[in-house]
């Protein structure tokens, strides 16, 4: 187990300076010169040298990017262009907003795809598992700011139960909890569905029933812990889409997070603010694939013993 | 169907035979007039897109407590489905019971049609009343779930009992089918069992109850021989001390010699033959049972003939197998082959797997050398290293007097064409996306041996060659049936004209007639073609068909080697002794009981970097037979 965890801890190492190398050479790869860009519009050529040799970019890009990791090691981010704000500050404000946002979503469609695909399995064939997959089918294919309009538009709106927008109180968090998390929950429950159907042709699903075992104790017992061991995999990787949905859900419901820090920045061309956002959606992707590796190992104990 | 048995009451059952008080279990063939379970008429069908689909016709069988009934079939001939059925576990699977009464006498004594009780009282049936244990023990065991839950689960749900104690009878249980240290076994998980350990959990799971019904579907079809005979003796041992009535269902002969009262032959989801064990052995009815036993092989069917002999077939003589070439340099020298793996813990080497260590073989043109042998003993490995699909530590494999260890990729790729494979399982060795004419011509092409419409001529030549025909290079693989797929990789292994053909198991998946048949055409092949084949198989009997010279491999080495005649009639390694002695012989009266077998397992060729096993160079004991009189690692 031990081993186990040293393996993932130093898999992580490569991939996380693959990363940066990416973001760092985001901005040299992108057309215009970036010094030109912080000097600001008016600036003369002396200008725009001073600035240059100020931000290091007269160096070998090697030297620059060993400034560059080890400025982000230490948190220093650099400042916003749009702002002057230090990126570390602007992260700072909107980190929890988008953490707790992707949280609510994550948890919830993990239960809820889990528990549909459950009931989808067991029922395979019948009108509860034909109603869930066209409502999971229907989950994956509909567009996320569509959806959060509509859902807008019903509650807010038209009920005036929940509000537009925000981040208030926990009533806020209803509507883009559930616009962010439907995509996941649907593919969880498809997924979930193959897995149990998969795992109940198994030899052992049999033994269990050969040996007198209530059907709700194969399903729960000797079912669906197998069939977790590759929907865990999955909730890592569906964790990315979550990152990537927040920019839209953020946007639709204007929601103080970094998913719209990111759709602002973007379009003010505010290179630092970019540059941090992609490392820190990085990290925190690979950091909860670490994590799910480990509550893998949990459900599979062939990996925790090896 | 008359059977003139002598009718013993229970009451004379407990007090044995002649009322004398000593068990009468020297007669197998006790019989009772009250039948545990009494099926008839019994129609099983599984839906499909076609409708639904018979499987199982009209079957009556019956079995008493006390007596085994042994079930034979090939594939698909309907015999697991009728075990599914008593249980009533087919629901669960697709299909169902379309007629017929399975009459069962539960333990008050009152007779239940399982066929109208509920899945709720079935579910309570399954376990005190029936139990089952399965093929695959690896597959049949909850992987996340350790042992020790798993057998105390039944025990907590039908005796009521707590966890605690229910595991620890569960203990007992395990002491009681024999595994080594039952308290710690219970706390470990199936894929830290060995396959015999893990097929003696099942049955420990289901005795559990101390079911009166115990039905085994092939329990041990997936074990080794010497573990199959200890796995067998249990069963036996177990069945007299609950005086169950147990099921057994096979496809080997040997097996069913071994362990059965009485037989039931099924064919096609059809009763074809039924009857007492030694009358089928001795006069099968039917000309299927004919069929099946003939095509078994039996061990030491040949005797003292020298050459290899292929299996009888109708209207031709067999012709021993002189194929072997002295007058040329052998096909292929293997001198002292290595190849370990080491295994990784904590970042750095801490044991090494001794696959196959210091193995010396050599095999002529147009000889079979068979390499035999349990699970992990090397044999596939040592294969594998021949042909450089595993990197050899050592040794040199000399191929037409060529040294290939030391060849550059284009020689290498010469060397592929000389040699050739043939795996176990055709299935999983044709691309299922292919059609078969694609998969043979691809060796052809790869080699380009052939261009144009030469290469479809030469598929077809191929298909022939193998007993098949020219239309069969346009199917695909899940087209065709075992036996033909089987073929069509012989034919893929013979495109590129090798002149030694490694078969890994290539026959062990094949029903026993259909592996009569391709044991045959391998024959006939080197026959007319004289190609060399290195056998690989763990099948004592087959190996005695087919071989001109025998190899067998202990933890990585060769313990034995030599002419088949020689080594088969006079074993020289106590582990050749051992493997010989735990094939089981298809003849009911030959069965002996009173041999004690060891309960011991094959260690693990696992060692630790400062411990490598002691290698010596073998010790001739007769022409061209050699023998390990050093000590391999565990009993020997």
């Amino acid at each position: 187990m031990i081993d186990y965890l040293i393996r993932r801890l130093v898999g992580t190492i490569p991939v996380l300076l693959a990363v940066s190398l990416f973001v760092f050479l985001f901005v040299h790869l992108l057309p215009g010169d970036p010094a030109r860009l912080v000097a600001g519009p008016d600036a003369t050529p002396q200008d725009i040298a001073a600035v240059r040799a100020d931000m290091g970019l007269d160096r070998p890009l090697v030297v620059q990017y060993l400034r560059y990791l080890g400025q982000t090691v230490q948190f220093q981010l650099g400042r916003s262009i749009k702002t002057h704000q230090t990126v570390a500050e602007l992260i700072g404000e909107r980190f929890m907003p988008t953490l707790l946002l992707t949280v609510f979503a994550m948890v919830w469609s993990v239960i809820g795809g889990v528990a549909v695909g459950v009931l989808s399995g067991v029922k395979r064939g019948r009108w509860q598992d034909q109603l869930a997959m066209v409502l999971a089918i229907s989950g994956i294919s509909f567009p996320g700011f569509w959806l959060g309009l509509l859902l807008i538009d019903l509650f807010s709106v038209r009920l005036g139960w929940l509000p537009t927008g925000g981040y208030e109180s926990w009533q806020s968090f209803v509507l883009p909890a559930f616009t962010l998390g439907t995509g996941v929950a649907a593919v969880m429950a498809r997924f979930t569905r193959s897995a149990f159907v998969e795992i109940t042709a198994e030899d052992y699903v049999r033994t269990a029933r050969a040996k007198g075992v209530p059907e709700r104790l194969v399903v729960w017992k000797h079912t669906l812990r197998n069939a977790l061991i590759p929907v865990i995999t999955l909730t890592g990787l569906q964790f990315g889409f979550l990152l990537g949905g927040a920019i839209v859900v953020e946007t639709v419901f204007a929601w103080p997070g970094l998913g719209r820090l990111l759709v602002d920045s973007v379009s003010y061309r505010d290179y630092p603010v970019i540059q941090a956002e992609i490392l820190l959606f990085s990290f925190e992707f690979v950091l909860i694939n670490l994590i799910v590796d480990l509550l893998y190992a949990v459900v599979n104990p062939e990996i925790r013993l090896r | 169907m008359p059977q003139d048995k002598s009718v013993v009451s229970p009451a004379q059952r407990e007090a044995g035979h002649d009322g004398t008080g000593e068990i009468g279990f020297t007669s197998e063939t006790m019989v009772q007039t009250e039948k545990l379970l009494d099926v008839t008429g019994l129609s099983v069908a599984f839906a499909t897109d076609r409708g639904a689909a018979t499987v199982v016709r009209e079957l009556d069988l019956h079995v008493a407590e006390g007596e085994t009934l042994a079930i034979v079939g090939e594939s698909g001939s309907g015999k697991s489905v009728t075990a599914l059925s008593v249980t009533r576990l087919i629901d669960h699977t697709g299909g169902h019971i379309s007629g017929g009464r399975i009459l069962f006498t539960d333990r008050s004594g009152r007779q239940r049609d399982l066929v109208a009780e509920s899945q709720e009282a079935m579910r309570q049936l399954r376990g005190p009343e029936m139990a089952m244990v399965f093929q695959e023990p690896m597959s049949s065991l909850n992987p996340v779930l350790r042992v020790g839950d798993q057998i105390a689960e039944a025990i907590m749900l039908h005796q009521g009992l707590g966890q605690a104690a229910a595991l620890a009878e569960a203990q007992r249980l395990l002491e009681h089918v024999r595994i080594p240290e039952a308290r710690q076994q219970l706390q470990r998980y199936p894929f830290q069992l060995s396959g015999g350990m893990r097929q003696r959990v099942m049955i420990a799971m289901a005795l559990s109850c101390r079911p009166r019904l115990l039905i085994a579907d092939e329990p041990t079809t997936a074990l080794d021989v010497t573990v199959q005979a200890q796995v067998l003796r249990l069963l036996r041992s177990l069945q007299r001390e609950y005086g169950m009535g147990l099921i057994f269902i096979t496809h080997d002969m040997g097996v069913v010699a071994e362990m059965a009262d009485r037989v039931l032959v099924m064919r096609d989801g059809v009763k074809v033959e039924e009857g007492d064990a030694v009358r089928v052995f001795d006069a099968p009815q039917h000309p299927y049972t004919r069929t099946l036993l003939n095509a078994v092989p039996v061990l030491g069917s040949l005797g003292d003939a020298t050459l290899p002999l292929p299996f009888p077939e109708a209207g031709r003589a067999a012709e021993p197998q002189a194929t072997v070439r002295t007058d040329i340099p052998p096909v292929l020298e293997v001198a002292k082959l290595t190849t370990r793996f080491e295994v990784r813990r904590r970042f750095r080497a801490a044991h090494r797997i001794h696959a196959v260590e210091q193995v010396s073989l050599r095999v002529r043109h147009g000889e079979t050398l068979a390499l035999v042998g349990e699970s992990g003993c090397g044999k596939s490995t040592t294969g594998r290293s021949i042909i450089r699909l595993e990197r050899p530590e050592a040794g040199e494999i000399r191929l037409n007097a060529v040294d290939v260890t030391r060849l550059d990729r284009e020689r290498e790729e010469q060397l592929r064409r000389r040699v050739q494979y043939v795996f176990q399982d055709p299935l999983a060795s044709l691309d299922p996306r292919l059609t078969i004419g694609f998969s043979i011509a691809e060796p052809i092409r790869t080699h380009r041996l052939l261009r144009g419409e030469a290469v479809e001529r030469r598929v077809h030549e191929l298909l022939r060659l193998v007993g098949l025909l020219p239309e069969h290079a346009r199917r695909y693989p899940h087209e065709l049936s075992g036996g033909q797929r089987q073929r069509c990789c012989i034919a893929r292994a013979l495109a590129s004209e090798p002149s030694l053909i490694i078969a890994d198991e290539a026959v062990a998946a094949l029903d026993v007639s259909i592996r009569a048949q391709v044991v045959n055409l391998l024959m006939a092949l080197q026959a007319r073609l004289g190609v060399a084949y290195l056998f690989i198989s763990h099948d004592m009997a087959v190996v005695e068909r087919v071989s001109h010279r025998v190899a067998v491999m202990y933890l990585g080495q060769i313990v034995e080697i030599g002419p088949r005649q020689a080594v088969f009639r006079d074993p020289q390694h106590p582990y050749t002794r051992r493997l010989l002695a735990a094939v089981p012989i298809p003849d009911p009266r030959r069965r002996d009981h009173s041999i004690e077998l060891d309960d011991s397992e094959v260690p693990s060729p696992l060692r630790r970097l400062d411990d490598p096993p002691i290698v010596a160079p073998l010790v001739q004991v007769g022409e061209d037979h050699f023998v390990a009189r050093h000590r391999v690692g565990g009993l020997y």
